[in-house]
């Protein structure tokens, strides 16, 4: 009993100086740089997404410390993997509050956005997501996003559909046991009232049976439907694509910013049969423009690999909180609760321009405001659809 | 002719639930112990067969040899190392608990070894479709080789079990250990047996799991695994018929609920006949009724 008495206090004593010196750590590193944390899939089904925000994230803080950093101000960043999955996310927030962050760049994906806003609100941390598109990753007072909205996305491809006349007879398959696509999902339906079109079939799957898509595609095909609406992430849209292959049936596919990825990150994937699919983004690595082009050639330099909107998403973002920073006088020293009440009583007052949108602004609840621009799959490669 | 080609959908989806709970119900019905790892001895098929296929760029028919040889191997290792000293524990439960872990071990070891993105999976089937009716009833070649896989399987599995001495080992065993081992039976010899001839039926499974739905991940056993428990719990736990019969009977309800109930219930609708079976009849369709005698 002694003997154990005696570990016990060890190990408390230990146990102690341990957080002291760690407490040292991060206060000394808080006051000197910036210290911005990202989270997302670095690997899993959607790693696409969260290697494309990291690297996004590192190529902007790259760039900005190179050319001497936020007003003087160097920003170290750190990368969390959340493998898509909510608890993960938390637990990534939660090292990188330990490691001294100042801001979040995060989460990617809605769902684990959305857990790690419960959190994030608590320690009022300014948290600003590239790409989770849930109206409720930006519930909270701290949160908000670079990217649509699922009213928004789902609204904007219902309009898009009708305003180019792209089908008259229309299918849907959602993932019920999805947020993203439920959200996307709503919205389509309660705009597709105000459209030209009608919807024929409307189909659903879930998470324990994303395999089988047969029967979907039957019954659209069964209705005759000329343009299949797919609001789901790209790993259930290859296959949906595959089987529709093998019974034949060719419609248009029309898919949102979860359908980019298809053609670079299911392995295996036989690239043909995505060609023709359209889908609504908001950036596109062929465009001309000046800023984009900029962007795509640092950035194939430096990872070997075309960004997608992710990336872009990602880029954007730490260049909005370097306007944010610059434009309310924000420091390190502020500490994460004053630089939250700075930077978000800025966001809604400014503008941005950058590679997802000309002039985004930014409502009190969170949601960006920008125009949408759609793609089509031509030769393996995005191409500005007219 | 719609009705038709949903029961044609349904019949392929269900023959691979069969060939599934084939392998579920030979181990339950021998070694009386559910092996929930069998779902992901399924994966490590599937990943064998990959990775002979696709990635060394071997012939099909080598893949699929591979992926029986390491699947026995590992049925048996998995039985040897986890099961084995547990057989005499005083729980069952024991035993039930531990077929979990081994089914985490081997996800998480796939998910170390391959990552876990989405693969997409080459068929091994190269026969064309079978049209009808001006190709509004569509066959594809995997589901022809998967029903005819099941229906050789099963009657394989009859005649060796009822016709060989291996074979009536295993009944004996299956009625009473202690008894069989009395008359001279190798008990460990048997079931270790019983493993390897369900782990060879999970990689042929395997194969043909990826072959009909293209994709293969870590986790791409456990749904089906689950499904094909309920088919052999449909059918009858421990009758081989039987888990032919439920695993059809499965896909074709969860096909047909999915194309004229709703796409979202298919689910609901399957495990809610499965409840109403088992309420009704609680050994399954051809489970048999065996009288304790005290």
């Amino acid at each position: 009993m002694k003997k154990m008495k005696k570990v016990l206090s060890a190990s408390l004593i230990a146990a102690m100086m341990l957080t002291l010196l760690s407490g040292c750590g991060g206060d000394k590193a808080a006051s000197d740089t910036w210290k911005f944390g990202g989270i997302g899939p670095a690997t899993g089904d959607y790693a696409a997404y969260g290697i494309g925000v990291r690297n996004g994230i590192e190529l902007a803080v790259k760039e900005i410390n190179e050319a001497g950093g936020i007003n003087g101000v160097q920003i170290d960043y750190k990368f969390e993997d959340d493998q898509t999955d909510n608890e993960k996310s938390v637990n990534g927030y939660n090292a990188l509050k330990d490691w001294g962050m100042n801001v979040l760049i995060g989460s990617t994906t809605s769902g684990c956005s959305i857990a790690v806003s419960d959190v994030s609100s608590q320690d009022h941390m300014f948290q600003l997501t590239p790409s989770a598109s849930a109206i409720d990753a930006v519930k909270t007072d701290n949160a908000f996003q670079v990217c649509f909205t699922d009213p928004s996305q789902g609204s904007g491809s219902a309009q898009y559909i009708g305003d180019h006349a792209l089908g008259t007879k229309i299918a849907i398959i959602h993932d019920s046991s999805d947020v993203y696509s439920t959200g996307i999902y709503e919205n389509f339906i309660a705009e597709a009232a105000n459209q030209s079109f009608e919807i024929v079939a409307d189909e659903a799957f879930t998470a324990d049976s994303k395999t089988d898509f047969n029967v979907q595609l039957k019954k659209a095909k069964e209705a005759g439907a000329d343009l299949v609406f797919l609001p789901i992430y790209y790993t259930e849209a290859a296959l949906i694509l595959t089987q529709a292959a093998a019974m034949d049936y060719s419609p248009i596919f029309f898919g949102v910013d979860g359908m980019d990825g298809i053609l670079t990150n299911v392995s295996g994937f036989d690239t043909t049969l995505a060609e023709g699919v359209i889908l609504l983004t908001p950036f596109a690595a062929n465009a001309t423009d000046e800023r984009t082009v900029n962007f795509v050639t640092a950035y194939e330099a430096a990872y070997g690999i075309t960004p997608n909107q992710f990336a872009a998403d990602a880029y954007d973002a730490v260049y909005i909180l370097k306007q944010l920073i610059e434009e309310s006088g924000a420091t390190p020293q502020d500490g994460i609760s004053g630089i939250c009440d700075k930077l978000s009583a800025q966001i809604v007052k400014t503008s941005f321009t950058g590679l997802t949108g000309d002039e985004m602004t930014w409502s009190a609840s969170g949601e960006v405001n920008k125009y949408p621009k759609a793609m089509e799959i031509v030769d393996g490669d995005y191409q500005l659809f007219e | 002719m719609r009705f038709l080609s949903y029961l044609i959908s349904g019949i392929s989806l269900g023959s691979v639930y069969a060939i599934i709970a084939l392998g579920y119900t030979m181990v339950y019905g021998i070694a009386k112990m559910l092996n929930f790892a069998h779902g992901d001895v399924i994966m490590v098929g599937g990943f064998s067969a990959f990775t002979i296929i696709s990635m060394l760029g071997y012939p099909p028919a080598l893949g699929v040899l591979a992926a029986i040889v390491i699947c026995t191997a590992l049925g048996v290792i998995i039985e040897k190392v986890a099961y084995r000293p547990l057989r005499n524990a005083s729980s069952s439960l024991a035993v039930l608990i531990t077929a979990i872990g081994v089914s985490y071990l081997l996800q998480n070891l796939a998910l170390l070894i391959f990552g876990s993105s989405t693969k997409s999976f080459e068929s091994v089937v190269n026969i064309p479709p079978l049209k009808l009716a001006d190709g509004q009833v569509n066959i594809t070649g995997e589901t022809i080789v998967t029903i005819l896989a099941c229906i050789v399987v099963m009657v394989m599995l009859t005649l060796f079990i009822n016709r060989t001495k291996a074979g009536q080992a295993m009944l004996a065993v299956s009625e009473d250990k202690g008894a069989a081992q009395l008359m001279g039976i190798n008990v460990n010899g048997t079931i270790a047996l019983t493993f390897a001839i369900g782990s060879a039926l999970a990689a042929v499974a395997g194969v043909l799991l990826c072959s009909a739905y293209p994709t293969l991940s870590p986790t791409t056993g456990a749904m089906p695994g689950i499904k094909a428990f309920v088919a052999a719990v449909f059918g009858g736990i421990g009758s081989i018929p039987g888990a032919l019969i439920g695993g059809l009977l499965l896909g074709v309800i969860e096909t047909l609920g999915k194309a004229y109930i709703s796409s979202q219930l298919s689910d609901v609708i399957v495990f809610g006949i499965l409840i109403v079976v088992l309420v009704v009849k609680p050994t399954g369709i051809l489970g048999r009724k065996i009288q304790e005698k005290v």
